[in-house]
């Protein structure tokens, strides 16, 4: 059964089946894994900066040096991307954080973004807007935008998601009870 | 034959053969011609530093006013080739500095270039004109000084997207007031600080000057003063396009492209504020190039700049774009002749845009001139592949990375050997090709058997056996240049098509199964050939001849094998000291 965080994720391949993107993970941690002259390789310390997963393979993909150092890594702290999905809209989207002074700016630029107009509502009333936007914290719970300060929220916010209340099965639950549902669910 | 004609009329007639290839023809239909020519060829193309030696160059060619060298390695650029491989440029210039006087154009890709030799330069040459160095290291701020102090005439500094130190912002300052030859200025590599008043002054008294590329320091405001002392300009990158939106500031943008009558060509865009976009609108109907690479745009303020440039033959843009852009690409632009398109976050790993293969398939449908694509994705299938390559026939380079390696047909889980199959079998201009995604030894086969014009091309994760780089070495007639990582080929192709080795400019296998005896008994059947071992794990005769070699770079030569390798690098020839 498909977990709440699964739902945000985007996928790709036929509907519903879930195996074959699975394996093609698993062919690629293979690579990493038995890939043992990449950790003895003396190469720039550039290739590792970004990434994640420490066993990344060298090299790959194939951007070269130049373009990597002024797209991802470039100006760091000064960007803030984190992605937004929004449920019943097959891709995401993102937004940077560091442009936006407050909450009514960062809501404006996400109705903008997915053409929706009623995601503000949320600010005033969470528990009757149709739209909840909510956002994952660096300890992974799942909090309704808008309860912390702004400066305290940009810094924590990993994620964003804007929930439909009619698609959230939320039946007699205030967003809040909601939420801390989702955070147990991990 | 050669008798009738007196020496002055043949070098005329050379003097219309543009390209070395045809001037190396010329050289070979008899003794006379080639003497004939060679004291008059002005313009020397080296591919590989390490084939030839300056001294070689200029005993041959004794009037040469332009040079171009390479130096390492393409996979240099993916961080492959370990710092202080090699690729310096400085013998060259100390041999060029004492015999060729009246050297005009210096142009290096990938090469290792000090202050020291930047000087060298300035001050061997008087009527230096025109320096580019394309992805090159090595040099600071104060070598950039001494060439915009001594070279009176300079007409073109491209420094492309090399590293350079910034020691000082005031190097712009060593331009004189009297130097009014500037036509190319491309400085876009360039960090935080430049001194704004002597860009403006530099360019104010540069009336000639054709190309501008800043750097990101330049920020957007001061855009308008630049370029209303530069509005002839025909290429243009900007800094940083971004600044706190005032209206004031955005009218005095736009005004300032409005005044740029012959602009052809924008790039730069780093940091992008959408809301300044519009500015550049009353120039795109013009647009024939345009590079957005480094901006984090998206729909709709992507979609609407670029449905603006119905002349566009360039585009370079990152996947932001999706398969919607690319669609409305193909409708808007139908004078498009290369589209590259980069990952936004490649490392991520779910995909964070929509760009599938449709994208790729729609500009392939709607640009009848497509022949040049670079294509970053995530997913591909081989009807999508089979489609694109009976579009383009007339496809010349077509680099195609599924990101995921091994990557199958996300619909029939099937290797694409089928659609590069098509690729090659349909493209039969094809010069450059650069594989991913899930193959096997078929798509070699198909490769062989069909691409006769490939000159160019790049493997990885591929392959099943040997017969794969047998099927490649042995059926590509025209091929010069092959890199490989991560395939099982090992020795057996290799010793098979030895021979094929020195018809090509160079070889680079990693992380393959080339076995160090078989590096030995190349080296020791082909005395033409360099062949290079990049190991850092140690000295590869330290291990059992059968253990596979880390890295190969395999390349033909004339100047024997070379001494100014590090001591991670051994050449396997009989005469080397290594």
């Amino acid at each position: 059964m498909a977990t709440e965080m699964e739902i945000t994720e985007l996928r790709l391949g036929l509907p519903g089946g879930n195996s074959h993107m699975k394996e093609k993970k698993r062919v690629y941690s293979e690579i990493t894994n038995s890939d043992q002259n990449s950790s003895n390789v003396n190469v720039n310390g550039d290739v590792y900066y970004m990434c994640q997963n420490k066993n990344e393979v060298v090299g790959w993909p194939p951007v070269c040096a130049y373009r990597k150092k002024n797209n991802f890594n470039g100006r760091e702290g000064s960007k803030m991307y984190v992605k937004v999905s929004m449920d019943g809209v097959p891709f995401l989207r993102k937004v940077d954080l560091s442009t936006h002074k407050g909450y009514s700016e960062l809501v404006m630029a996400l109705e903008k973004l997915f053409d929706c107009y009623g995601i503000g509502e949320a600010l005033e009333d969470a528990d009757k807007s149709e739209y909840v936007p909510i956002y994952e914290d660096k300890d992974g719970d799942w909090m309704l935008v808008g309860d912390v300060p702004w400066e305290m929220f940009s810094e924590s916010c990993k994620r964003l998601r804007i929930m439909k209340r009619s698609d959230a099965k939320v039946i007699g639950l205030g967003a809040r009870d909601f939420l801390k549902g989702m955070s147990e669910n991990k | 034959m050669a008798h009738s004609f007196p020496e002055q009329v043949l070098k005329h007639l050379f003097s219309f053969l543009a390209s070395d290839k045809e001037r190396n023809s010329v050289s070979l239909v008899c003794k006379s011609w080639y003497e004939i020519e060679r004291r008059c060829r002005k313009s020397v193309f080296i591919g590989n530093c390490y084939s030839v030696s300056p001294e070689i160059m200029i005993k041959r060619f004794p009037e040469v006013r332009s040079v171009t060298l390479k130096g390492k390695p393409h996979f240099a650029d993916f961080n492959l080739v370990p710092e202080g491989w090699g690729a310096y440029v400085e013998p060259w210039i100390i041999a060029m500095s004492r015999s060729y006087p009246l050297l005009e154009e210096i142009r290096l890709k990938r090469m290792v270039v000090s202050d020291e030799s930047l000087e060298l330069i300035s001050t061997s040459f008087d009527n230096f004109k025109v320096l580019v160095l394309l992805s090159c290291e090595g040099f600071t701020t104060d070598g950039l000084a001494a060439i915009a102090a001594n070279c009176r005439n300079l007409r073109e500094l491209d420094l492309g997207e090399s590293e350079v130190e910034d020691l000082s912002s005031d190097w712009l300052s060593h331009f004189p007031d009297s130097c009014t030859s500037l036509v190319s200025l491309n400085i876009s590599c360039l960090g935080p600080e430049i001194s704004f008043s002597d860009l403006e002054r530099l360019i104010a008294h540069s009336p000639n000057l054709k190309t501008l590329r800043l750097s990101q320091a330049v920020p957007l405001e001061k855009l308008p003063d630049l370029l209303c002392h530069a509005s002839q300009l025909v290429e243009f990158g900007t800094g940083a396009y971004s600044s706190e939106v005032r209206s004031d500031i955005f009218s005095n943008l736009e005004e300032a492209f409005s005044g740029c009558k012959r602009l052809e060509g924008l790039s730069g865009f780093w940091d992008v504020e959408a809301a300044y976009l519009p500015a550049i609108y009353p120039v795109c109907s013009r647009l024939t190039s345009l590079n957005l690479s480094y901006a984090t745009i998206q729909s709709p303020d992507l979609d609407k700049l670029i449905s603006q440039c119905h002349n566009l033959q360039r585009l370079w843009v990152l996947d932001y774009i999706e398969d919607t852009g690319l669609q409305a690409l193909a409708a808007s632009c139908k004078n498009l002749e290369e589209l590259r398109v980069f990952p936004s976050d490649p490392f991520l790993p779910e995909p964070n845009v929509i760009l599938t293969e449709q994208g790729l398939v729609a500009v392939s449908e709607g640009c009848p001139k497509l022949q040049t694509v670079l294509y970053f994705c995530r997913q591909m299938t081989n009807a999508a592949l089979v489609t694109i390559a009976r579009n383009r026939p007339n496809m010349i380079r077509f680099r195609l990375c599924v990101i995921e390696p091994r990557a199958p047909d996300y619909l029939t889980l099937e290797p694409l050997d089928a659609g590069f199959g098509a690729i090659v079998e349909q493209c039969k201009e094809l010069r450059r090709l650069s594989l991913s995604g899930l193959l096997t030894d078929r798509v070699f086969e198909y490769i062989g058997t069909h691409a006769k014009k490939l000159e160019m091309l790049s493997i990885a994760f591929a392959g099943d056996s040997d017969m794969g780089l047998h099927h490649v070495l042995s059926g590509c007639e025209s091929l010069r240049k092959l890199e490989i990582r991560d395939c099982p080929f090992g020795d057996e192709a290799l010793l098979a098509n030895a021979a094929k080795l020195e018809t090509m400019r160079s070889l680079w296998m990693s992380s393959c199964s080339v076995s160090f005896g078989a590096c030995k008994l190349l080296a020791q059947k082909l005395p033409k050939l360099n062949v290079e071992v990049i190991d850092e794990m140690g000295p590869p005769d330290m291990r059992p001849e059968s253990s596979p070699v880390d890295k190969l770079y395999i390349y033909r030569t004339v100047a024997g094998p070379r001494f100014d390798m590090p001591g991670f690098v051994w050449t396997l020839n009989e005469d080397a000291k290594h």
